[in-house]
């Protein structure tokens, strides 16, 4: 059959099997960034946004993407290098295959939470498996980054009543 | 300690960006898209002989390019092992056999133009099997009337005590005083027989090769390895073709921890590529990486541990049965450290043991390297007949340890008697003791919710590479406008050896680490390198990086004498200068890189290779605090502190991550990770589905410290980290459910059925 989608904001048409896989189709388009760790749901290494949710590509057909919004890493570099930085200060992206999946579901939990606690944060993730990391350090510099975007807000805050004081 | 100036820091690895942003880096991402496919079919039967083979349906499928059998392969038996050679591993393995040897051994290769095709062809395939009955449990095998390996041609390099006839991969005893007697003197022995089971390296990368042919008609081998040199010698051993004709390189590696020391993939595209000419890659599915590769060896381990009142322990006796599986890969080596590391842990009232082994083949799958190598094994059964001994005299099981904890200075008969030069691992305890706060804690504490709270301790140590074997080289190169190259062979799994490898040589030629640029690995250029694996690159290779800087700032200097005017002897090297001792004159390291290119006959590059008569060990205590429900069984950790002995602390941020990661793993294997088998020798946990690896809901906090203790023999007084890390899990949690439960558990994994079936619940 024969779908439309948008990958990264390219509208692309693409002949697909029935049973082609989303994970294929990705990294058949050169989105090499969507990694397979498992093929059964498991491991959180294929992690994409449809329709800016995360799903694991390796257990969506292709067919169900028809006419929805498809992002990878490839899409999100910037947020990738801004929250990656830190994941690299803690040197926990190790072997790094397992951060693409990994830094998309915590941009995913960033948009949708503003201040989650440590636990929120595991069971956020608890889906993303690492196996060099011992989570630990993945952790450090998701509190790290959460911390510096929380300071940089404030900044912005009091900066916005300077400016207002000065008006 | 000096002050070092990039080295003891938390850099940041150099390919670290690349790494978070995803870019295609790795095998599968950099593989042409017109590779051919290549697939195994394979047994569905622990033992068969193959009957009969037909292929010729299956070759009429569109796309099929080439099928082939055992009828197809050289008549060369090798091993898979990555290992110096003479490998110590049996050569029992051809490419394709008719004796199918475990559930998942290889009946025939296929590649097409498609994964479809490959799927079609595999299942239009028409195999007759004769089956025949396996042998699976290890306690049956030796001397079992079933052979695992009848052949003629099977054949062990290195004297190990192997003897196929006898289903035996390798045998060996060894002995330090009278045993016998000493065991007669103690007042207590303890004697107990610990089993653990085979667990799966799993990193989240499983094994992938690409191969094609260059523009000189040799073999390009692409692939996610953790030994470029070992496998081309592999791959010419199997294929039957010079080494000459191969060239091995690795990319971007997604996680080894040793399976990847063994070639599980690479023989199959490699063959392919070789008869067709054409391109091909095989992605083993995590279902293959689960049940045809190269697992932890599954041991049971008999433990009599002869001990006076006072703790004093006098004698040590240990057996090991170690089960290879299917084939004989690293079986000859991991059981020794089984014995060698665990009892040189309590090395220092020591005054006899023996130690004595089988390795015996079976109908299952092969084992194979995985962090820690025989030792984890060992040490869960020593460190737990340790706190047996413990809690029988009624000591603490601290004290204890810190009664016969082996010691700087001591030789260690156990460990062929090297001297232990560097060794904390009193003030690992002493550390970890007062973070755990272990006097204060009791041994086991009744929550009131059905809960009982309880603490464990544990400790263990490894080695720094393989004494006299492990090869390492550095060769470093000044280049125009005075950056450096650095090219080895040693594999970077993600653990950051490229980043800590160029510490050490910045650490050397006083600059940034962004001034060296690193290249590995290639067999075609690297200069030669064992590998990554016996935790030797930061001790072996950085050594040899030391080495070749050091050589390398003679050079230099010899090139600024000429452009001085004066003798090499007067000159100083200051990093981005080299300056007259006097201060009257210098000259900038670009200038001299400038020079180094216009009428010189100075080299500016220098290749060191390093290998070293001893193996230092590096050290950790474990202390973990756990709750076990007694309704349901489960456990859980709530606390796990780790201090460590690595030497000294190359890049501090990498050595903690690995750290945690270790002990992960360690976690893991105590408590879930498992391969069990069904009566015909299928594995149950053939996938993530079953096979559970610890998710970030299932640990604790990790607090991990170091206590540095300075190795003269390593650079700047490294040792290792690697494997050591995994090892304190399985005992220290092994201990806290005692203390919890009253029960010893002495298989792993520690399951909540096994606990309450250990209560008296089940
Ligand atoms: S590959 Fe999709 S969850 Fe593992
Ligand atoms: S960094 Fe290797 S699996 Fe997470």
């Amino acid at each position: 059959m024969q779908i439309k989608l948008w990958i990264n904001n390219k509208a692309v048409i693409k002949e697909a099997e029935a049973d082609l896989l989303l994970i294929d189709l990705l990294r058949n388009n050169g989105c090499y960034s969507v990694k397979r760790g498992c093929e059964t749901g498991n491991c959180g290494l294929c992690t994409v946004f449809v329709d800016e949710k995360p799903v694991l590509s390796c257990s969506t057909l292709a067919a169900r993407v028809n006419g929805k919004k498809v992002t990878t890493l490839e899409g999100l570099q910037r947020e990738a290098e801004d929250f990656g930085t830190y994941i690299a200060e803690q040197g926990a992206e190790q072997c790094g295959f397992c951060n693409p999946g990994f830094i998309m579901n915590a941009i995913a939990m960033f948009r949708e939470k503003q201040n989650p606690s440590d636990e929120e944060i595991k069971e956020y993730l608890a889906g993303n498996l690492c196996r060099c990391s011992g989570y630990e350090g993945q952790l450090r510099g998701i509190r790290a980054y959460l911390e510096y975007q929380q300071s940089k807000a404030a900044k912005a805050e009091l900066a916005a009543q300077n400016i207002s004081e000065v008006i | 300690m000096a002050e070092f100036k990039v080295i003891n820091k938390p850099i940041r690895k150099k390919d670290a960006m690349s790494l978070v942003t995803g870019k295609p880096v790795y095998t599968d991402d950099i593989a042409p898209s017109d590779c051919l496919i290549v697939k195994v079919l394979r047994s569905p039967h622990a033992h068969a002989v193959i009957e009969a083979i037909d292929t010729n349906t299956a070759l009429k499928v569109p796309g099929i390019e080439a099928i082939y059998t055992y009828k197809d392969v050289p008549a060369k038996r090798f091993t898979l092992a990555g290992q110096t050679y003479p490998e110590p591993s049996p050569y029992d393995r051809l490419i394709l056999d008719n004796r199918l040897r475990y559930v998942g051994d290889a009946v025939a290769i296929v590649a097409g133009d498609n994964h479809r095709a490959v799927d079609k062809a595999l299942k239009l395939i028409k195999v007759k099997y004769t089956v025949l009955e396996p042998v699976l449990d290890l306690r049956a095998a030796k001397d079992n009337r079933i052979l695992v390996h009848p052949e003629e041609d099977w054949q062990a390099l290195c004297p190990v005590g192997a003897d196929n006839r006898r289903n035996l991969c390798a045998a060996d005893k060894s002995e330090y005083g009278e045993v016998d007697r000493v065991m007669s003197e103690c007042d207590v022995i303890i004697e107990n027989t610990y089993h653990t089971k085979s667990n799966q390296q799993a990193m989240m990368e499983t094994f992938r090769t690409y191969t094609t042919l260059d523009p000189y008609g040799r073999l390009h081998v692409i692939s996610s390895t953790q030994i470029v040199f070992h496998l081309r010698r592999i791959l010419a051993n199997a294929l039957d073709i010079p080494k000459s004709r191969i060239r091995v390189s690795k990319p971007r590696i997604g996680g080894g921890f040793g399976a990847k020391q063994t070639s599980v993939a690479e023989i199959y595209p490699a063959f392919v590529t070789l008869k067709t000419g054409k391109p091909a890659k095989m992605i083993y599915t995590r279902e293959e990486s689960q049940t045809a590769s190269t697992p932890r060896h599954e041991m049971e381990l008999t433990v009599r541990v002869g001990a006076m009142k006072d703790g004093t322990i006098r004698g040590l006796d240990l057996y090991t049965l170690s089960n290879t599986g299917a084939y004989g890969e690293h079986g000859p080596t991991t059981v020794g450290l089984s014995g060698h590391k665990s009892i040189s842990l309590y090395n220092n009232n020591l005054e006899a043991y023996r130690f004595h082994y089988d390795v015996v083949y079976t109908n299952v799958q092969s084992a194979g390297a995985y962090r820690g190598y025989g030792a984890t094994q060992g040490i869960f059964a020593m460190e737990s007949a340790i706190s047996e001994l413990a809690s029988k005299l009624n000591m603490d099981a601290v004290a204890i340890r810190e009664k016969n904890m082996v010691r700087e200075g001591q030789a260690m008969p156990a460990y062929y008697n090297e001297y232990n030069t560097s060794c904390t691992l009193d003030s690992c305890m002493k550390k970890a003791g007062e973070m755990f706060d272990w006097y204060n804690k009791p041994y086991a504490r009744d929550m009131g919710n059905g809960k009982i709270r309880s603490k464990g301790v544990a400790m263990a140590m490894q080695s720094s590479g393989i004494s006299n074997v492990d090869v390492g080289s550095a060769t470093i190169k000044l280049n125009d406008e005075g950056f450096y190259a650095l090219s080895i062979a040693a594999a970077d799994m993600g653990t950051g050896c490229d980043t800590i490898l160029a510490q050490i040589a910045a650490e050397c030629l006083e600059c940034e680490v962004e001034d060296i640029i690193i290249f590995g690995a290639d067999t075609d250029s690297s200069p030669y390198d064992s590998g990554s694996y016996a935790s030797s690159t930061t001790y072996i290779t950085g050594k040899a990086v030391e080495k070749a800087c050091m050589e390398l700032k003679e050079k230099l200097c010899r090139i600024a004498a000429v452009l001085l005017d004066c003798q090499a002897e007067e000159l100083i090297f200051t990093g981005k200068k080299i300056r007259k001792a006097d201060g009257s004159t210098e000259v900038s390291l670009m200038d001299i890189a400038s020079k180094s290119m216009s009428g010189n006959s100075e080299a500016t590059q220098v290749t060191v290779t390093n290998s070293s008569p001893v193996s230092p060990p590096p050290h950790m205590v474990g202390m973990v605090e756990i709750e076990v429900d007694m309704e349901t069984g489960s456990i859980e950790l709530l606390d796990y502190v780790a201090v460590v002995d690595c030497g000294t602390v190359i890049n501090t941020n990498l050595a903690r991550v690995q750290t945690e990661g270790g002990l992960a793993q360690g976690i893991g294997m105590a408590l879930y990770e498992e391969v069990s088998y069904s009566k015909k020798g299928q594995i149950r946990e053939n996938s993530f589905m079953q096979y559970k690896i610890p998710t970030r809901m299932d640990l604790c906090s990790l607090r991990v410290e170091f206590e540095s203790s300075y190795e003269q023999s390593g650079p700047f007084g490294a040792k290792s980290i690697g494997e050591v890390v995994i090892n304190t899990p399985p005992p220290a949690i092994a201990h806290a459910v005692y203390n919890a439960t009253g029960v010893w558990h002495r298989e792993l994994p520690i399951t909540p059925e096994k606990v309450l079936m250990g209560i008296g619940k089940i």
